[in-house]
């Protein structure tokens, strides 16, 4: 469905379900040069087991228009914006990667707004290599395999997004030119490194969290590594939040290489 | 494998897909011949019809040992996943049913091989889908084919029987400025002699019965998604992008931004059509691809011995082989396959002066190459179609057809290739006696 947001059409996955403002809402924002799609086995889950699903493609994204976040305290000015204009009281937000930071940061201004807070595959701070940052603006191409080199973990993934038969390597590479694509105005691709990199606000955010909070980390991830996870885990539970911690054995996209162990996770937090 | 490290061919053909068994620790991939697949329970079961989680269901839909040749296949193109078939020709046909129907129109190169152009002339003609054949060389022709109700360009990345080379990057150009993707058949070439997808195709399929599986054992196909068309964008495959009332009201393309074509395919085509693939040949084809650049090396070099052998021999008037330099496709061979025209591929024709009954004579005197009607084989084979599949043509009709009365079709083996040439060596002999 087509939600505006500030002014811009923006494009939510609603699971193959109509929305429904009623039942309880879980919001999913995905990570850097991705979209909706990534989400598509829990977000279909979801919207079919008594949630109310919206997977959004960020501004200047896909689907989406509107200017692409710069940072990730815009972005999430723009989730709150989100549930307001979807008449949305209260919302779990679920996030992957760069969408992990802006879903707590969200949930810091939202504050008991926010149901759950689900962190899969995050980081504190989430440094990125000047390197990869460079190669981003300059060759893109190449910066894009260099991220799925890093984010898989396996040759042989479960049954994924697409079924039996997809290779997960080639779907984030075909997914992530095409998100590139879909904004000729912005290399988005940049900008969401830039906006991860240059966030300083997550012990401060964590701070303002009122919600339980589950950690959904990948044992083999190479661009998010668990142990830059400890930080943010340490404020939490300081912070006297109920905080759950769940490790899949596979790498930075747990969505498509463990989606039946990120769902049972997921589904499992979200029922309590 | 712990690890990604972006593995080369070699490693993806032996381990893409598949990781020892986690059940039995069985290290090669199980068969496994099953049709169905128990469920967890009630809403185990709903979930896996509706898309919700993935798993398998019935095997005409899905099953393990077919979804690691998927993968594998998929990790060789570069693509985002693939489907397999009971054979190439229902590739063909699943690829053409899920992006079009009744009224729909397709732009295809002259140079095919016969069933393909069998199924687009005549057969799907009758279930109201037109093409027009366009040479493949003839760039203008094909923008000047496109209709209105156009939905697909297809062609063969070297095309049956001269071994034209198709200028995938400039076929695909117009395919894609006129909003419709391209479809290449590469089962001469394999994914080892060309990356049709590197060069912008966004479609390919295979028949695997060819140098994949490459032994001569099993029937199969498989067809290979880019994940890089943009129907959205397209506007012309309601198919892929509007609510589709046979699977739940999907919308596919919302489903997926780069995977609407396979999840269509699969959840229709193979559903409703069923021209899914045995679990066992599945595996027998896999066994092939394990050692597929071992052995389209040896294909190669073999390939090129003949092709020189026969272009200095005096009884033979023309070899068709992108090896050579007067052939139309030897700059545009060096230019996209992999090894430049050596990569051409192993089967190709060549004319013997003479008659129809030379050229029996001469079919009928090789010991090593075996005569019958397939290619890619790790055996060499032969075929002489003015005496076999064109039997009935008059010799005005092959010409027309780019066949002379001499044609031979040859597909180059893994044998010697001194004892390939003393076979040919010794069959055109038979042949300059029969016309003697």
């Amino acid at each position: 469905m087509i939600i505006n947001v500030n002014g811009a059409p923006t494009y939510c996955y609603t699971g193959g379900k109509p929305f429904d403002a009623a039942k309880p809402t879980v919001v999913f924002i995905h990570g850097v040069l991705n979209d909706h799609s990534v989400w598509i086995l829990q977000s279909r889950y979801l919207a079919h087991h008594g949630w109310n699903v919206l997977a959004v493609d960020l501004p200047g994204h896909c689907k989406s228009e509107g200017e692409a976040p710069a940072s990730v305290e815009a972005a999430a000015d723009f989730v709150a914006a989100l549930l307001d204009a979807a008449g949305v009281q209260k919302a779990a937000l679920v996030g992957h990667s760069w969408g992990s930071l802006i879903a707590l940061e969200a949930a810091a201004r939202l504050k008991d707004r926010v149901s759950h807070l689900v962190l899969v595959g995050v980081a504190y701070p989430m440094k990125v290599s000047p390197a990869l940052i460079e190669a981003s603006l300059n060759e893109p191409e190449k910066a894009l395999k260099m991220v799925n080199v890093f984010s898989r973990s396996t040759l042989a993934a479960p049954p994924s997004a697409l079924g039996p038969g997809t290779w997960v390597y080639g779907a984030s590479m075909a997914l992530g030119r095409r998100v590139l694509r879909s904004n000729s105005a912005v290399n988005v691709f940049y900008r969401g490194f830039v906006a991860c990199d240059t966030y300083t606000g997550g012990e401060a955010a964590m701070a303002q969290v009122t919600c339980p909070v589950l950690f959904l980390l990948g044992g083999q991830d190479q661009m998010t590594q668990p142990k830059a996870a400890q930080g943010l885990i340490s404020a939490a539970r300081a912070k006297g939040l109920r905080v759950l911690v769940t490790s899949v054995p596979v790498g930075h996209h747990q969505m498509t290489e463990a989606p039946e162990e990120t769902l049972v996770a997921m589904r499992s937090f979200l029922a309590t | 494998m712990s690890g990604y490290s972006d593995p080369g061919f070699d490693t993806l053909a032996l381990h893409a897909g598949a990781a020892p068994d986690p059940a039995t620790g069985a290290r090669a991939v199980p068969i496994h011949l099953t049709t169905s697949f128990v469920f967890e329970s009630s809403d185990h079961a709903a979930a896996l019809f509706n898309l919700e989680r993935a798993g398998h269901v019935y095997s005409r839909i899905s099953n393990p040992t077919n979804a690691v040749f998927e993968q594998r296949m998929a990790a060789l193109e570069g693509g985002i996943g693939a489907i397999a078939t009971a054979s190439g020709q229902a590739a063909l046909h699943l690829s053409v049913a899920t992006l079009m129907g009744a009224g729909s129109h397709i732009v295809a190169s002259t140079a095919l091989y016969g069933g393909s152009q069998n199924l687009l002339h005549y057969t799907m003609r009758r279930f109201g889908i037109e093409t027009t054949f366009v040479k493949p060389g003839d760039i203008d022709g094909w923008r000047a084919a496109v209709r209105p109700n156009t939905k697909l360009f297809f062609g063969e990345t070297v095309g049956n029987p001269g071994l034209d080379v198709l200028d995938i990057p400039t076929v695909s150009q117009i395919a894609h400025e006129a909003g419709v993707p391209l479809l290449v058949d590469s089962t001469l070439t394999t994914p080892y002699l060309i990356k049709p997808f590197e060069l912008g195709a966004d479609l390919v399929y295979h028949s695997a019965t060819k140098f994949l599986s490459g032994h001569g054992t099993v029937i199969g196909g498989v067809v290979v998604d880019a994940g890089s068309f943009d129907w959205e964008k397209s506007g012309r495959f309601p198919e892929l992008t509007e609510a589709y009332a046979g699977f739940h009201n999907m919308v596919f393309s919302e489903e997926s931004t780069v995977g609407a074509f396979l999840l269509r395919a699969r959840r229709e085509g193979l559903r409703d059509f069923g021209a899914c693939l045995s679990p066992h040949s599945a595996w027998l084809i896999l066994q092939g691809i394990e050692t597929l650049s071992l052995r389209m090396d040896r294909h190669m070099g073999n390939t090129e011995k003949v092709v020189q052998f026969l272009a200095s021999h005096p009884l033979v008037s023309r070899v068709g082989h992108p090896l050579l330099e007067s052939h139309p496709s030897h700059a545009l061979a060096g230019k996209l396959l992999r090894f430049g025209a050596k990569g051409a591929g192993s089967v190709f024709s060549f004319d013997i002066k003479g008659s129809r009954e030379q050229g029996k004579a001469f079919i009928e005197a090789l010991k090593i190459f075996s005569h019958l009607a397939n290619v890619g084989d790790c055996r060499s084979l032969v075929i002489h179609p003015a005496s076999t599949t064109h039997f009935r043509m008059s010799d005005e009709a092959l010409a027309a057809g780019g066949i002379g009365p001499g044609t031979i079709r040859l597909s180059i083996g893994l044998e010697d290739a001194d004892d390939l040439i003393d076979d040919l060596k010794r069959a055109l002999k038979a042949a300059e006696k029969a016309g003697a």
